[in-house]
């Protein structure tokens, strides 16, 4: 059980938060215009990487922000916590 | 033979104070400072179980939480039993009472023990293999093997004590209290760090506290002496926290741990009322320090499980700390020095042994010297074949080892003895390492597996024995250089430690011990607790299983409450001896947490009973209460489901319920939809992207219903949303959904459109809310409000109008989910009883009756009114439920507008909601069951049943169903086939009741 460190709260236990799986997927802005393989696309494809993985987490139980995290899946290892619309550290 | 094997000089044990204590109905008696298993040694008894499979007599092993055999039930209370405890970690208390497991009628004589002799037919795999089928006679095999599987009873009534939570930080955490554990917290400690010190014993110190011999000196002191000093100096340590009788279950990720803390089970009755028993500690350490020691080998030779056989050291600990003679004519078979230390303690307490037999050729030592000055004899390169004796072994077979091990040579010899110490080495206890990420290295010189220091997750270390040293003069001279580096020290504290031991010279491992008679025809047990072989792991590896994974399953080795402790490694060598594979590539089985088993009463804590999940209550919960309700709950809502009137049956309720709402007016308490607060100058626009329909041009003071989408497609909630003001909503969600709607909609606000100007508020609990429908609302109403205009034209259908109760603001909104002509009260929680007493008193002459959910279920299924959860399941949109019209097909965009034009989403054949009507109007059908168009096999299912209720307004049945292309197939006959009928219906509208919607204005 890992310690997220909420870029609005600060450090607080894993149970407070809520995982929402694979970061930076944009909603399509025009998804009318999108092939069904397009939209497909969107809507399943996620990665499910052994390694660096970027993520969204919510602080459900806390402040209820949403926010990014750069996690190792192998290990636990959180390598960097950013807002929503911040741009993702450099690898 | 006395029976009293105790002897009198004793440190640790306080001979003044007598203890009484039954074993299997038997008073016995013991002393402060005993567990059950020395109490039972010392008054001669070994016999204490008998084994799993074989039932074969078995007696206690160990001394520590590794014991496979010694397990057993504590209590007689139906309450308060405690199934498969290990006598071993037992503190003996006045009044305790044990019981052995797994034998029947006594242990003494075992039914099951026929299957001993049995045993050539219950190899490995044998449940596997002969359990397989017929199918239908699963249900008898399972009877059978319950029954003669059978561990402990589990209490049948529940659980009377105590059990707490506490949440526990620091900077430095020290599992295990032995002499590196100690070392590990003076450091730490004196340096300042907030330091816990935990070990599962009542004492510190480990082993080395009972090492009273000159061999082993610090600083000229006996280890023990000196040891002892250092305890008496950390005790004072203000910012040290000594736990003692607690075990760490399991190390999680981010030193995250989870310790058990015993606090009553050592204390006589009387002494543990009001007390809390046993308390979980979550802790979060910055940094942690493994010192968890090891534990002794058995060896594997044929026979080796009967009562009176030992392992070595715990043999040295029966004496040394407990004071008990654990025989009187003991031999001891090694592979190591240990069991030399263990036959020095013994003739220093006048116990004879006999012979030491040592498979090694020449394992000179200064241990090995003294036994020979002692005059005790020791058998070089030889090996036990077999032991003797049912319910105690009576004698063993020696025979010289060939200069390879592999097989034996020359004349048996045999040899009589009460008791047999056997020593196969050490293991490090790495199952915490390995459970917090760690991985392991395998040491070739004598076959163990040590924490790996370069895949050692970070912030932690393993020093001492769990770390592979298992001389004096490593164990302390790596703990502290490990520990001041870990801890950053630069001290000069134990630089110059004088430390005096004894070095083995020699090893030498032999996995499994050869006989002169082949492996068929003997028994060298590996798990003592599951009664699997050698043979057993042979023969797996024989039939194809390679992975140890699967030979564990396979030959259930390692798979007891012991999780293996002593049989895994064994397990491994023998594996990669037949295979012919290195100990190191093979790898182990995982280490799983707990590492000992947890009380369920410690993993719920206080969490029990009332508190075990939170329960949501209306504001109006007390009269419902009141007034006889049964309630239901709706995830942790407790909603009232009926209100039987004089002794009625939930049917007869819920027909009456029904009929009154129709005919003059019903109540409903539906306080507990879900409520969410909308407000920002982008509200509208958010409100057009999270509902199918068109929300910008409706008026202020209208409500509408809407229908939200997953970005799937799939239909995810519905409600009725207000707008109170220009930029302000408020809208209802599900009463289940509604904090997983507040969440979708947070997270689209948050990351997709962070430009909308749009805030949300839950109000759930804020307002209550009633709805009161039927032609005799309005009359109600107006009872109530005088004041407020109720005609259509200026408060219609779906508008809404600010009001209020004496000074009471409150919103009355016109809506239904009956069909009915409705209103809905909202107001603030606090006045909600008091405004519903009101409307009974109001609605009194017209027989105003509260419902519940399950009328309320079948009042909208007469007009055919989805409800989200039940008629839907995440797989169906808006067209499968034949709600097309809520589609705002000139919308750009909305949540899963994309996916309703999917080349799936447009199949015409997906499953669609339809109404049901049975042929005959009385049979009511079963939710859940299936639709089938013929009974010809193989039967084709085309659907099944969301809702079916007997309509007391229709006098007939009526059900909502989806089917396969159920749109076309209005007027079609289906048959469900229940379990001794066949039920025929008729595929119908979905709207059954008004089909005009005439009453909402009636
Ligand atoms: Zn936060």
């Amino acid at each position: 059980m890992f310690i997220i460190n909420c870029p609005y709260c600060g450090e607080r236990d894993q149970t407070e938060f809520s995982c929402g799986g694979e970061a930076h997927i944009e909603r399509p802005k025009q998804p009318t215009e999108l092939s069904d393989d397009q939209w497909a696309e969107y809507l399943f494809m996620r990665k499910n990487i052994k390694g660096i993985q970027f993520e969204r987490w919510n602080h459900i139980h806390g402040c209820r922000k949403w926010f990014n995290v750069v996690r190792d899946t192998s290990n636990d290892k959180i390598h960097a916590v950013y807002k929503m619309g911040e741009r993702p550290p450099v690898k | 033979m006395s029976n009293n094997l105790r002897i009198n000089k004793n440190n640790f044990i306080d001979q003044t104070v007598r203890i009484s204590f039954k074993f299997n109905g038997k008073k016995l008696f013991g002393y402060k400072g005993d567990t059950l298993a020395s109490a039972l040694l010392a008054n001669n008894i070994h016999l204490v179980g008998r084994s799993f499979k074989y039932h074969r007599p078995r007696g206690i092993m160990t001394c520590g939480s590794e014991e496979p055999n010694a397990i057993v039930q504590v209590g007689k209370d139906s309450s308060l039993t405690d199934p498969n405890v290990r006598a071993t970690e037992i503190e003996l208390y006045e009044g305790l009472e044990a019981f052995s497991q797994n034998c029947w009628p006594s242990v003494n004589f075992d039914i099951g023990a026929i299957n001993n002799f049995l045993s050539p037919l219950l190899p490995a795999g044998f449940y596997y293999k002969t359990f397989m089928w017929p199918a239908s006679f699963w249900e008898k095999y399972e009877f059978f093997i319950r029954h003669s599987a059978g561990l402990g009873k589990s209490p049948t009534k529940p659980d009377q004590d105590l059990y707490d939570h506490q949440y526990v930080h620091c900077d430095v955490l020290v599992i295990g209290g032995g002499i590196s554990g100690i070392l590990s917290a003076k450091l730490s400690a004196e340096k300042g760090l907030n330091t816990i010190l935990i070990d599962d014993k009542s004492y510190l110190g480990g082993s080395t506290i009972y090492q009273d011999d000159d061999i082993f000196k610090i600083n000229n002191e006996t280890s023990n002496v000196w040891l002892k000093n250092l305890i008496e100096k950390i005790k004072k340590i203000p910012n040290l926290t000594i736990k003692n009788r607690t075990s760490v279950a399991a190390f999680h990720g981010y030193n995250y741990l989870l310790a058990k803390e015993n606090l009553t089970d050592h204390l006589a009755f009387h002494e543990r009322k009001e007390k809390i028993r046993q308390r979980l500690l979550k802790i979060r350490a910055k940094k942690v320090i493994i010192a968890t020691g090891a534990i002794e080998r058995p060896l594997i030779f044929s026979n080796n499980d009967r009562p009176g056989i030992i392992l070595s050291s715990s043999i040295k600990k029966y004496i040394d700390y407990y004071g008990v003679k654990t025989g009187e004519n003991i031999s001891l078979f090694t592979n190591n020095d240990s069991a030399y230390e263990t036959a020095i303690s013994l003739n220093k307490s006048g116990v004879k042994v006999k012979v030491i037999i040592d498979i090694r050729e020449n394992p000179k030592s200064p241990l090995s010297e003294k036994i020979e000055k002692a005059g005790i004899k020791i058998l070089r390169g030889y090996t036990i074949t077999n032991t003797d004796g049912y319910k105690r072994i009576k004698s063993i077979d020696v025979m010289k080892l060939s200069k390879d091990g592999g097989s034996v040579v020359g004349n048996k010899v045999a040899y009589k003895c009460d008791c047999l110490g056997i020593s196969g080495g050490w293991t490090p206890m790495v199952h915490l390492f390995t459970q917090s990420g760690g991985k392991l290295k395998f040491r070739n010189n004598d076959n163990v597996f040590i924490p790996d220091e370069n895949k050692t997750p970070s912030e932690q270390i393993s020093v001492g024995s769990s770390n592979g040293d298992f001389e004096l003069d490593d164990v302390i001279n790596n703990t502290i250089k490990s520990v001041k580096i870990f801890l950053g020290l630069d001290k000069n504290d134990y630089e110059n430690l004088n430390i005096k031991c004894s070095k083995e010279k020699q090893k030498r491992n032999i996995w499994l011990l050869p006989s002169n008679k082949p492996l068929s025809k003997i028994k060298p047990f590996l798990d003592f607790q599951n009664d699997s072989t050698a043979k057993d792991v042979k023969l797996a590896l024989r039939e194809g299983f390679k992975s140890i994974e699967h030979v564990k399953r396979y030959t259930t080795t390692g798979m007891g409450t012991d999780q293996g402790k002593l049989s895994n490694m064994h397990a491994l060598g023998i594996i990669a001896d037949t295979t012919g594979t290195n100990m190191g590539e093979l790898g182990t089985t995982t280490f799983r947490p707990p590492y000992t088993p947890l009380t369920f009463g410690a993993i719920v804590g206080r969490n029990v009973g009332e508190f075990f999940d939170h329960t949501r209550r209306t504001a109006i919960h007390d009269w419902h209460v009141e007034n006889k309700a049964e309630f239901e709950n709706v995830g942790q809502w407790k909603r009232p489901w009926y209100f039987p009137k004089n002794g009625e049956t939930m049917y007869q309720a819920v027909q009456r319920e029904s009929k009154a709402a129709r005919e003059s007016a019903g109540i409903l308490d539906a306080s507990t939809l879900g409520k969410i607060d909308i407000q920002g100058e982008d509200a509208s626009e958010f409100l057009n992207r999270v509902y199918t329909n068109a929300w910008s041009k409706l008026a202020i003071g209208k409500c509408r219903y809407g229908l939200m989408l997953n970005e799937d497609g799939m239909v995810y909630d519905d409600g009725v949303t207000t707008r109170l003001g220009e930029n302000h909503y408020i809208m209802t969600t599900t009463t289940g959904g509604a904090a997983n709607v507040l969440s979708k909609l947070e997270d689209y606000l948050q990351t997709e459109w962070p430009e909308l100007n749009v805030y949300l508020t839950t109000v759930t609990d804020q307002y209550s809310t009633m709805s009161i429908c039927g032609p005799n609302s309005k009359k109600i109403i107006k009872k109530i409000i005088p004041s407020l205009d109720l005609s259509d034209q200026s408060f219609p259908h779906m508008s809404f109008k600010n009001s209020k109760i004496d000074n009471v603001n409150c919103r009355i909104m016109r809506i239904s989910f009956t069909g009915e002509h409705s209103y809905e009260i909202n107001i603030q929680s606090n006045y909600a009883k008091d405004v519903w007493e009101r409307c009974m008193e109001a609605g009194k002459e017209f027989n105003i009756t509260p419902y519940g959910t399950e009328t309320m279920h079948l009042l909208r299924a007469e007009k055919g009114f989805i409800i989200t959860g039940q008629d839907t399941d995440g797989t169906l949109t808006p067209s499968d439920l034949q709600m097309d019209w809520i589609i705002g097909k000139k919308k750009y965009d909305f949540i899963g507008k994309r996916s309703l034009y999917r080349s799936d989403t447009i199949r015409e054949d997906r499953k669609q909601l339809v109404g049901l009507l049975t042929d005959d109007p009385k049979e009511i059908l079963e939710e859940g069951a299936q639709l089938v168009e013929s009974l010809e096999k193989p039967i084709d299912m085309l659907g099944h049943v969301t809702s079916s209720y007997f309509s007391p307004n229709l006098n007939k049945s009526i059900a909502l169903a989806v089917v396969r292309s159920g749109k076309k197939l209005k007027g079609k006959k289906l048959i469900v086939p229940m379990q001794n009928k066949n039920i025929n219906v008729t595929i119908t509208d979905t709207v059954f009741y008004d089909k005009e919607n005439k009453r909402l204005n009636a």
